[in-house]
């Protein structure tokens, strides 16, 4: 499985990736293979307030729901709308075009406290 | 927990395993999508060697088998079987079935792997008649091999029979690699299909056979979640979310298999009552108009907030690619179109009654 260095992990199993001033956050290519092929996402409204931990959005599978977290306290300035038609981007490209949200207004020092690529690694064991 | 002949199989083959009904069992290997859509277009198998198996013998049998199950069991004939349940004094669902009369005196019942040891624990303390009723659940594996090309797969593999003209609910005993077998024309997923019991410790010999032979008709190995896409898209009821003990065959949508004209019948009484009475509540199918899934147990309630029912399933599927289910509402708001509000996770999103099933397959 990818975890790429450029990422941040959580124990939740979501990514950040900072990109010109905004936090990107994803859900990592261990989370999407645990939930199974997505077939609905429900985004948050641009706009919306997060608190780490609080959750972001819920992702569902044929089976599930299961909530997305948010990795850090934050404004939601933008969310990947193509989730809507193909919730499949984030099974298949979790890291790139399965992005779900950007946030805005996000502290350094909350960043540098999550896991590194190599300690997410050592915690899913792949 | 429990693990069916194949457990071995579904290691190798990459199956996720998940517990269900106290057996470990593959819900996925590939992808819930790709194994939908590989039944639907061309053939899967699936492993259902956790369904019990139930025999009822001796002269006896259909009389007890007629007074423990709702549907006529005299209208079936040697190599008939049928959908029928087993109801409470409450006219409620014990389980969902399928009987198979092999002969006059011999009858094998098929019952859910959740209800197995229930099943067979109210047919002994039921049975009011010397029919001999005997658990051989752990005797048997069932592989489902199910799709538009299922009966190309399995007909060649097959001594004994011919597949091709076995009409559906119809089955015949034959043998596979020389061990006899029971495949029947049945399944649970809204296309054509069969359903084979095989010995429990000839399943993987089976199970290997049918992947080597379907591969060039690109079959593949299916789990439990694309087994829930698939019926769900069918409308095919499932024990525990559309059946249930406290809710009757008539509200679920199983009157067609009620005979009241047979004769008496164990929940028959409670029944007839219902029915002259009129249904307090009744299935329905519903689509979603917002975005959203709902899903077992999300409330439903009248455009203007009354409560009036709740999910029994719900889910996007592949195939029909929408948010639909199936649920119990008040009988008033049951007819077609009707407007609806499903409350999910606190938020409400719009939906309404369509026809059953979800998906018809052309024939």
């Amino acid at each position: 499985m990818e975890f790429p260095n450029e990422c941040k992990y959580t124990k939740d199993h979501e990514w950040v990736r900072v990109e010109g001033g905004v936090v990107v956050v994803g859900i990592t290519e261990f989370a999407q293979s645990e939930l199974g092929d997505l077939v609905f996402v429900d985004l948050p409204p641009v706009g919306k307030t997060v608190a780490a931990h609080g959750t972001l959005c819920v992702v569902e599978s044929t089976k599930a729901a299961s909530d997305v977290y948010s990795p850090v306290a934050g404004t939601v300035a933008e969310r990947n709308d193509a989730l809507a038609d193909d919730p499949g981007l984030i099974n298949r490209t979790p890291y790139s075009d399965g992005w779900i949200v950007k946030l805005s207004g996000v502290s350094d020092a909350e960043l540098a406290g999550l896991m590194s690529a190599e300690e997410y690694k050592k915690l899913v064991g792949k | 927990m429990k693990k069916t002949p194949l457990y071995d199989e579904h290691l190798r083959l990459g199956g996720k395993i998940v517990e269900f009904a106290g057996w470990q069992m593959p819900v996925q290997y590939s992808g819930v999508v790709a194994e939908h859509v590989a039944v639907r277009e061309r053939v899967g198998l699936f492993d259902v060697s956790h369904m019990g198996e139930i025999w009822v013998t001796g002269p006896n049998a259909q009389e007890a088998l007629e007074h423990m199950t709702c549907n006529n069991v005299s209208s079936l004939y040697d190599g008939k079987a049928h959908y029928s349940a087993i109801l409470n004094d409450r006219g409620g669902v014990v389980d969902d079935i399928i009987i198979y009369r092999c002969s006059q005196e011999r009858f094998l019942i098929c019952v859910n792997a959740s209800n197995a040891d229930k099943d067979f624990e109210w047919l002994t303390k039921h049975n009011p008649t010397d029919a001999k009723i005997v658990n051989a659940s752990a005797e048997y594996g069932q592989i489902a091999v199910q799709g538009p090309k299922a009966i190309e797969l399995v007909t060649p593999l097959v001594s004994g029979a011919d597949l091709s003209t076995l009409k559906y609910f119809h089955f015949v005993e034959c043998e596979i690699l020389g061990s006899p077998v029971i495949v029947a024309r049945t399944g649970y997923t809204g296309e054509d299909g069969v359903e084979i019991f095989v010995k429990a410790d000839k399943t993987a010999d089976l199970w290997r056979l049918l992947l080597e032979h379907g591969a060039a008709l690109g079959v593949l190995p299916c789990g439990l979640g694309a087994r829930d896409s698939l019926r769900l898209e069918a409308a095919l009821p499932l024990h525990g979310h559309e059946l249930a003990e406290d809710i009757t065959a008539l509200e679920s949508g199983l009157g067609w298999i009620v005979k009241f004209d047979k004769g008496d019948f164990i929940g028959k009484g409670a029944l007839l009552k219902e029915k002259q009475a009129g249904l307090p509540k009744k299935l329905i199918g519903f689509h979603l108009d917002d975005a959203g899934i709902a899903r077992q147990g999300d409330l439903v309630s009248t455009v203007d907030g009354t409560q009036i029912g709740v999910v029994a399933s719900g889910t996007k599927t592949p195939t029909v690619n929408k948010a639909l289910g199936m649920a119990f509402v008040e009988t008033p708001y049951a007819a077609l179109d009707t407007k609806l509000t499903f409350v999910v996770r606190g938020r409400n999103i719009a939906g309404h009654v369509v026809q059953l099933p979800f998906y018809k397959r052309s024939k």
